[in-house]
């Protein structure tokens, strides 16, 4: 008997082909599409020199960080899912084996000074980015987003949305862990 | 008559503020068609589907800026679109580019194509070939013996 005489491998091929296109379709339903890999992983964090939101006379530069691992988290306070996330962001910094900057994203300072009274002062410091020109350096496209830039000013990790407890045990925590021991 | 001069002049003014609103469009069309037909390239991030001349979000409408800047700057379409690339990475143009990491999604419909068209023309060539068999002599027979039989009984 020739396997052409037998129907159950030809109809095999289909079911095989259909089987495999429901599992790449089912698993492209579970990826994000907001999540867009950043270029910016393995690049050197965009320099730039904007003033502190506390203290405007005072300026900030990411080379000021040179030598620590640090993380910039973009906020503002017209941004809801900010506030979601600012309980994890307290905890990150709280842990302080890392200094928190926060970048404030087209907002208005005294909104943004407000928001940081009611809600609490995570950061070291905020600076102040009122057209998002440094936004766009970093390739902000939705707020929050969190950054994690090593002893050498490059950057290693990106979170686009809310810092979820979950990425902040399985990936942030033990990255800075990481990098800190060299 | 009076009444009439007022609703004349509140006219010419309302004509007025208008071509005023219209004008920065106007200032250099020639950068704006630039400006217009580079947007259409890029895709907002914001809102997917939408290319940053579509779309309304603040974030589309700063880019725009960046490229009406950029293009008054002096700076040529290619370097504006590896500006977006090293900042938002290859997702921001919606004909990515022909590089390694997208030989996939270039060549792969190609390549199904051409695999499609391969087991198709094996399969008719298979078909051809056993349509073109001569019958044996049992064959024959047998054919002939089939259709005697079915001619010598009545249907039922």
């Amino acid at each position: 008997m020739t396997s052409n005489t037998l129907p159950m491998p030809r109809l095999l091929v289909p079911l095989g082909i259909f089987v495999v296109l429901v599992i790449l379709l089912g698993v492209g339903l579970t990826l994000n599409p907001r999540e867009v890999p950043s270029p910016l992983i393995g690049k050197r964090a965009p320099a730039f020199s904007l003033p502190q939101l506390r203290a405007p006379e005072k300026s900030f530069s990411p080379s000021d960080m040179a030598g620590k691992v640090w993380v910039l988290n973009v906020w503002a306070s017209w941004c809801p899912p900010c506030l979601e996330e600012h309980p994890h962001i307290t905890a990150l910094a709280e842990k302080k084996i890392a200094p928190v900057v926060g970048l404030n994203y087209k907002d208005e300072p005294q909104d943004a000074v407000r928001w940081l009274t009611r809600h609490g002062d995570p950061y070291l410091l905020s600076a102040t980015d009122l057209k998002g020109q440094i936004g766009i350096d970093y390739g902000v496209y939705g707020v929050p987003e969190t950054y994690v830039i090593d002893q050498r000013g490059i950057i290693r990790y990106k979170k686009i949305g809310p810092v979820t407890p979950d990425t902040l045990q399985k990936k942030i925590l033990p990255l800075i862990e990481e990098l800190r021991r060299g | 008559m009076a009444r009439a001069l007022v609703m004349l002049l509140a006219l010419c003014l309302a004509f007025g503020v208008q071509a005023k609103e219209a004008a920065p469009a106007a200032e250099d069309p020639v950068l704006e068609a630039r400006v217009s037909a580079l947007s259409a390239e890029l895709r907002c991030l914001v809102c997917q589907n939408q290319s940053i001349a579509e779309s309304n979000a603040a974030l589309a409408v700063d880019l725009r800026n960046q490229v009406r800047e950029q293009l008054r700057a002096g700076r040529s379409e290619a370097q504006i679109v590896d500006y977006m690339v090293e900042r938002y990475g290859d997702f921001v143009l919606f004909r990515p580019r022909f590089k390694a990491s997208t030989l996939a999604l270039w060549l792969g419909p190609m390549l199904l194509l051409a695999v499609g068209l391969v087991l198709l023309y094996r399969r008719l060539a298979r078909r051809r070939s056993a349509d073109e068999g001569e019958l044996s002599e049992a064959e024959h027979a047998r054919a002939a013996r089939l259709l005697g039989a079915g001619g010598d009984k009545e249907p039922r």
